[in-house]
């Protein structure tokens, strides 16, 4: 039998496949509600990545555009929607259209730097990523994305 | 047709474009026989210049003292409460009480969005940073087609420092609206960016080049900027690449005998003087083309004109 590093929940929300090291940053996107239990796995072998880590959100399905925050640091994740002890749904994250907050602008003089304002872009291109700041109109490739994480 | 804000040239279509262009032609007729227009009476314009910029302010605030509405606004950031550190969502919520319409002028890329999202009233982009400054690019357009009579089938060079000019970047995309040529003429290392080429590309032919010699009979008007001195690390290097990018009557030599030269302006020594007073000089007329645009632009976000 499969050894279960973290054991198996009742109803919620399973995210796998997150790039080894950015559990705890994709938790922090996230942004949970403090009365959810949460397990989070690190460094857990996985036959595709190597390495993984897994978070389990008890009680609680994340919705697609929740999860879909994620995609930019974790493009690799699976969501698993977990009902009963059964996986009812399983869907891949995808980049949304349009990312506010969890970046920033790499443009030093860009104002969202100097102004009470989340950070807001658009996706120009999803593969390879490129996303234009809404304010200062810069583009920013996915080297760049990745460095300017909040 | 109406829009809320003038804040960045990519969110203009074309037939956006093409309805300022022709609001301000109507508008630069009726003020040559008035002098003042009522359009915008009663209406209060409202100039933040967070950093100076004469001409283009004293353009905004002429433009809507000849609509026939008032202006107030002030010149530089260190004589307001910036100062003391008010932030700019609240200048602009102070301010909008007290206008109908704000021109805002500032150094950071992206302030002039994120005004118009904060205030209740229209807002138009003077400048922001080296990111935009969409009336520029409208009044450059606006003395293209009042020179020729169209825009569409001219040959159009813009000649530079291609890399880094705001004005140029804005212009080529403007541009490649309508079916013209582009002929990119920059020193080497300053030479428009990759993606700027690639995106105008798509839509018209482009010539690249670092002579401008051998594209000058060909073009209908040569658009010139400044070419910064602190752009090379080398002096020498600078004053070498000087002298074959001004332009006198020696360069003009084989040009067409229609063709028009433009420059935003302020020159330094790009455009030879003796150039001022012949029939290729563009450059003034464009401060002129500065009026109706902005008026047309003022009295379009205002909802006085159409």
């Amino acid at each position: 039998m499969k050894e279960l590093k973290v054991s198996a929940i009742n109803k919620g929300t399973v995210i796998d496949h997150i790039p080894a090291g950015r559990g705890l940053k994709v938790l922090e996107i996230l942004n949970l509600s403090e009365d959810s239990t949460i397990l989070v796995a690190i460094n857990v072998r996985s036959r595709k990545l190597g390495r993984k880590d897994i978070i389990k959100v008890e009680g609680k399905i994340l919705n697609e555009e929740e999860v879909n925050k994620i995609a930019l640091i974790a493009p690799t994740a699976t969501v698993n929607i977990i009902e009963n002890w059964e996986v009812t749904e399983k869907r891949k994250v995808e980049i949304p259209d349009e990312i506010i907050g969890i970046i920033e602008c790499a443009n030093p003089n860009c104002i969202t730097h100097y102004e009470k304002v989340k950070p807001k872009f658009k996706v120009v291109s999803k593969k390879p990523l490129k996303l234009k700041c809404h304010y200062c109109e810069r583009t920013m490739e996915e080297d760049i994305v990745l460095k300017h994480l909040l | 047709m109406r829009f809320q804000d003038v804040i960045s040239i990519n969110d203009f279509r074309k037939e956006d474009i093409d309805y300022v262009l022709r609001v301000a032609e109507k508008l630069e007729e009726e003020v040559k026989k008035e002098g003042t227009l009522e359009y915008a009476r009663g209406k209060v314009l409202a100039t933040l210049f967070f950093e100076p910029s004469t001409r283009t302010r004293l353009s905004f605030e002429s433009a809507m003292h000849r609509l026939g509405g008032a202006v107030i606004g002030f010149a530089e950031a260190s004589s307001t409460s910036v100062k003391k550190g008010e932030s700019l969502m609240d200048t602009v919520r102070t301010v909008e009480n007290y206008a109908d319409v704000i021109v805002i002028r500032h150094p950071r890329e992206g302030a002039a969005r994120l005004a118009a999202e904060i205030a209740r009233v229209p807002v138009i982009n003077a400048g922001d940073g080296a990111n935009q400054h969409p009336t520029q690019t409208l009044l450059d357009l606006y003395t293209i087609n009042k020179e020729f009579g169209k825009i569409d089938g001219l040959n159009i060079a813009l000649l530079g420092d291609l890399k880094y000019g705001r004005t140029v970047h804005s212009l080529a995309k403007a541009l490649s609206y309508y079916n013209v040529r582009l002929y990119f003429v920059a020193p080497k290392g300053l030479e428009m960016p990759r993606h700027i080429v690639e995106e105008v590309s798509n839509k018209v032919e482009i010539v690249e080049t670092n002579n401008l010699e051998e594209v000058i009979p060909e073009i209908d008007v040569l658009y010139v900027t400044r070419i910064q001195k602190e752009r090379f690390p080398d002096p020498a290097e600078y004053n070498k690449i000087k002298g074959s990018y001004k332009v006198d009557l020696k360069t003009l030599e084989n040009a067409k005998d229609t063709l028009k030269v433009m420059h935003p302006l302020p020159r330094v020594d790009e455009i030879a003087y003796e150039v001022d007073n012949t029939k290729y000089s563009a450059y003034f007329k464009q401060v002129w083309s500065g009026i109706p645009v902005r008026m047309a632009l003022l009295g379009i976000v205002l909802g006085v004109v159409e």
